[in-house]
């Protein structure tokens, strides 16, 4: 119980500055505004057209915006020496790996669901669905987790918000493949069990990931 | 390693490896019905295969590196990450021959190809990760979390690309679908470049050793 308070102090630190600051959840809302308006260029708003692409264009623009996101939360950390602040709570690093997911999980989930209805409308596509949302959670989770990771590695090196990108989005493929197919899936009007097995690829990648961080995370944020 | 003992290990490499090409070009026959492309084949598998077993060290060493903390972990890790993506792109390249004349385009999204380059791309961010930090203790840590990070990504991409429908030809090998001329020449192959795998991976291991070397006789002096 002790270690689940920790990990909520340092995600609602997190919350309470993006109350203040409004650093992240506006800025990249604003960014998803942007990429959908400009894949509508690109792909004209053909109906045909957008049946086929609604799935990649809704992950690209949610993998981009992750990337946005996730850097952020670290660099604030590092301005002002707020990461070796942290350092030198008496919490584990686990603890700090835990929080920073938490809230940039919780970020991420509030961009996509303020994104998700405004995608649905501009395009004419039913989104707002069970399995979209279940697909979205899942997706999200494993973006949040491995990207928590690699953020708190790219801001400590030369090319900051370069490296990210970099190291994140290759990692992802898995859940980038199984989140395009599965929306897919279900928005030409399949169900839960034809979905299933992207799910459980999603669901292994951010187990696995989970794991894997919360374990090397000590090593990537000691100095 | 003495450079005696690579010495004779890669005059052996050379033997090994005339007798792999002569086996390929003249021993073995032509396959019936790919033609003489099919022998790009005993080039293919050897690389990949020896692709993945680098990528394996990588993994290896890192976690090695990150609980003994010994720097010669990282050293081995980081050649072996060099090495595994030369191997790589030589396979992706000796493919596309391939499919070329077989398939009749250099590059198709076929899932197994799609893999084998974005498990090409983790390891090119695995060497360009090590360039962007200058403190090597942070370098080797930062290197380690991406190779173990990187290595256990490789299943989950193989499985989520599965699922796709595949037009990779399917491993022949352990189901007796290849002749025995095939599979001996296949096998000396492999030898021959796993020979060639571990005097690269030696050469480039004494060559980091080297750069730490004078790194440190470097600071000595200031």
């Amino acid at each position: 119980m002790n270690f689940w308070r920790k990990v909520w102090a340092i995600t609602w630190k997190d919350i309470i500055s993006e109350f203040r600051a409004r650093e992240i959840i506006i800025s990249v809302l604003v960014f998803v505004l942007l990429v959908i308006i400009i894949f509508n260029f690109a792909f004209g708003a053909g109906v045909e057209v957008i049946k086929i692409a609604a799935p990649g264009m809704l992950w690209v623009t949610f993998a981009f915006a992750g990337v946005l996101s996730l850097n952020r939360s670290f660099i604030l950390e590092k301005e002002e020496g707020c990461l070796e602040g942290l350092m030198a709570a008496p919490i584990s690093r686990e603890i700090i790996y835990t929080g920073k997911t938490l809230s940039s999980l919780g970020f991420m989930l509030v961009v996509e669901l303020i994104a998700l209805p405004i995608f649905a409308l501009l395009f004419n596509l039913n989104l707002l669905t069970f399995e979209i949302v279940t697909i979205t959670f899942l997706s999200t989770l494993g973006f949040a987790a491995c990207g928590t990771l690699f953020s708190a590695m790219a801001v400590k090196t030369k090319a900051r918000e370069l490296v990210l990108p970099v190291l994140f989005l290759p990692l992802v493929v898995p859940v980038i493949i199984g989140a395009v197919k599965a929306t897919g899936m279900v928005l030409s009007g399949q169900t839960w069990a034809e979905i299933a097995n992207w799910l459980i690829i999603i669901g292994s990648f951010d187990i696995i990931f989970l794991v894997i961080s919360f374990w090397v995370f000590r090593f990537v944020i000691e100095e | 390693m003495n450079v005696d003992k690579l010495k004779v290990l890669t005059v052996a490499g050379c033997l090994v490896m005339i007798a792999a090409l002569y086996m390929i070009f003249v021993y073995v026959p032509t396959e019936a019905n790919m033609g003489v492309v099919q022998r790009i084949f005993y080039f293919h598998v050897p690389l990949a295969w020896l692709a993945f077993v680098a990528f394996f060290i990588v993994f290896i060493c890192s976690i090695f590196f990150l609980i003994k903390k010994d720097l010669k972990w990282d050293r081995v890790a980081s050649s072996s990450a060099e090495v595994g993506v030369i191997f790589t792109t030589l396979f992706l390249a000796s493919g596309s021959i391939w499919a070329k004349p077989i398939w009749g385009v250099w590059w198709t999204w076929e899932p197994r190809l799609t893999a084998a380059l974005v498990l090409w791309i983790i390891y090119i961010a695995y060497l360009l990760i090590r360039l962007y930090v200058t403190n090597k203790e942070q370098r080797a840590r930062f290197a380690a979390v991406v190779g173990i990070a990187g290595f256990v990504d490789v299943p989950i991409v193989a499985l989520a690309i599965t699922l796709w429908r595949t037009e990779h030809p399917s491993p022949v090998i352990f189901e007796g679908g290849l002749a025995p001329s095939m599979l001996y020449t296949l096998l000396v192959s492999i030898a021959a470049f796993s020979i060639l795998f571990t005097i690269l991976l030696l050469q480039k291991l004494a060559n980091n050793t080297l750069e730490s070397d004078i790194n440190k006789l470097k600071e000595k002096i200031k």
